[in-house]
């Protein structure tokens, strides 16, 4: 029974993971860059949902603002650092990102002070199956994220746009001359990553209610881990990455011995997997034919 | 009035001037051929048309607008459309998918049907193999898939950048005759080859570029006869 509810929490950990891991794998396979201030953009997304909560008080709503919020958030982050340095060195594009990161960390900590906040979302109670008790915040994390984990693969896989995202990842200029807007194409990822950023602060918030300006710091490089884990550029991979990292994080937490080293496991993991797979669980080998 | 004009074109790739200012034209319903050596400028000329590379100096004229500063992805929407070098099909894409992409620009897909039948009946090996990941397609079949992809958009002016390029003699003598078809049927085709010989023979007008600037021009047959081509391009 505890194995089962070890489980359930490492799976919405994970999914969580999952779920920011996306934003970093699709931004990556689209603009060929890390996008370091990723993690951040969930910690905005958490302060937009502490002034939802505490000026109309409905969490739906908050999420919601937090999502768009987000999104303008995230363009305008790309517009403004990253767009003007296409066609620059990836180190100038990677400590602009790292930039950014202290930028959005700095401006809240002016704007919200440094003590942490208190969020509660919503007290949501448990589930109580027999022996088990399963908190419904794991559940409603796991229900959202299979949601959108599933919508965004069809997404890709099915409309016109997402092609064109598979299309820009593999050659841009080819996709150039598929008359796509690359450009474009850009924008619309770096929206799609930073609203699914806003949706990761809210289930972390539901998890553990306290807000502070490095809210993303650690779960952005988790997240991270998991991308490169899963092979980054990988849609797919960014999900099993980030679900086996929440596995290993749950599991070791229970154990005694090493629950204080979870950390340092879940990076191990990453080593390991590397050794026997250089570019990830689920990442490309090229394949090229003449 | 040409289909496609260039004028004076330069382009730089950092302080090395990779065309020297070179002037071409295609007219509406021709076949036109630029041949030249390994690093003369031919698909820097290709890209540069079509938007991929800017151009310092000169204009490009397309159906009698200036897209010299158009985007690619702007200039493929007014109907220009290129097989690139070595292909660059969407290797992790489906035959049918690689299609798909080709008829991005056409926002009402109402032809979308009949234009993919008529890909597969101008290329029966794609029909064939219509579900299978183009990145495990041969060579020949690769450039079938990027030619039936860039007809996907209709386009007024088709270039080819070296289509024969790594194929086997029957091949090569295929994808001639298939761009041969494919302007019989009304689109105007701008190629660069390296093959001068089977280029030139089926060449309305060509153009020989030498180190960034075109040095010859003229009908595909004076070429074919030229000494300083036989010389040069057709082993003697």
């Amino acid at each position: 029974m505890e194995f089962i509810e070890t489980l359930l929490n490492g799976l919405s950990i994970g999914s969580t993971y999952a779920i920011i891991a996306l934003g970093y794998t699709m931004v990556y396979g689209i603009a060929k860059m890390l996008n370091f201030a990723h993690g951040d953009v969930i910690m905005v997304g958490g302060y937009m949902i502490f002034l939802s909560l505490t000026s109309v008080g409905n969490p739906i709503l908050g999420l919601l603002a937090a999502v768009l919020f987000c999104v303008l958030l995230g363009i305008s982050i790309e517009k403004v650092a990253y767009k003007p340095l296409r066609g620059a060195s990836p180190l100038a594009v990677l400590i602009t990102a790292i930039g950014v990161s202290y930028l959005l960390q700095s401006t809240a900590q002016i704007i919200f002070g440094s003590a942490p906040k208190m969020v509660v979302v919503a007290d949501f109670g448990n589930l109580t199956v027999g022996e088990l008790t399963i908190p419904y915040y794991m559940l409603i994390t796991l229900g959202c994220s299979v949601v959108i984990m599933l919508a965004l693969s069809l997404f890709v896989k099915y409309t016109r746009t997402g092609r064109a995202m598979i299309a820009v990842s593999e050659d841009k200029g080819a996709a150039q001359l598929m008359g796509i807007n690359v450009n474009a194409i850009i924008t619309i990822t770096f929206a799609i990553g930073s609203g699914l950023a806003a949706f990761a602060g809210f289930f972390m918030l539901m998890k553990s209610p306290s807000l502070s300006n490095t809210l993303g710091a650690m779960p952005g490089i988790k997240a991270f881990t998991a991308a490169v884990i899963g092979g980054i550029g990988s849609i797919p991979g960014a999900m099993v990455g980030g679900i086996l990292m929440g596995v290993v994080e749950a599991i070791s937490l229970t154990i005694p011995a090493i629950a204080p080293y979870t950390d340092a496991i879940e990076f191990l993991v990453l080593i390991v997997i590397l050794l026997f797979r250089p570019s990830g669980i689920l990442g490309k080998v090229r394949r090229e034919k003449v | 009035m040409a289909l496609l004009e260039v004028k004076d074109l330069e382009v730089y790739y950092g302080v090395i001037r990779a065309l020297k200012g070179i002037s071409f034209e295609v007219e509406k319903g021709e076949i036109v051929t630029l041949i030249g050596a390994n690093g003369a400028g031919k698909t820097t000329t290709m890209q540069s048309v079509i938007g991929l590379i800017p151009a310092r100096h000169g204009k490009v004229i397309f159906d009698g607008r200036d897209i010299t500063k158009t985007p690619c992805h702007k200039i493929v929407h007014l109907g220009m459309s290129q097989v690139p070098e070595g292909r660059r099909v969407f290797q992790e894409l489906t035959v049918y998918e690689n299609l798909m992409m080709g008829a991005y620009s056409q926002k009402d897909n109402n032809s979308f049907k009949e234009d993919i039948d008529r890909i597969y009946e101008r290329f029966p090996r794609l029909a064939e193999r219509r579900n299978q990941i183009a990145g495990t397609l041969s060579g020949g079949e690769q450039q079938m898939l990027a030619m039936g992809r860039a007809l996907m958009s209709h386009p007024k002016l088709l270039m080819l950048d070296e289509p024969s390029m790594g194929l086997s003699p029957i091949l090569v003598d295929q994808v001639f005759e298939i761009i041969k078809d494919i302007n019989r049927d009304g689109t105007t085709i701008l190629l660069v080859e390296q093959n001068a010989g089977k280029s030139l023979a089926i060449s309305d007008r060509a153009y020989v570029l030498e180190t960034g600037d075109i040095v010859l021009s003229g009908t595909g047959a004076e070429l074919a006869a030229s000494d300083q081509v036989k010389k040069a391009y057709l082993g003697g």
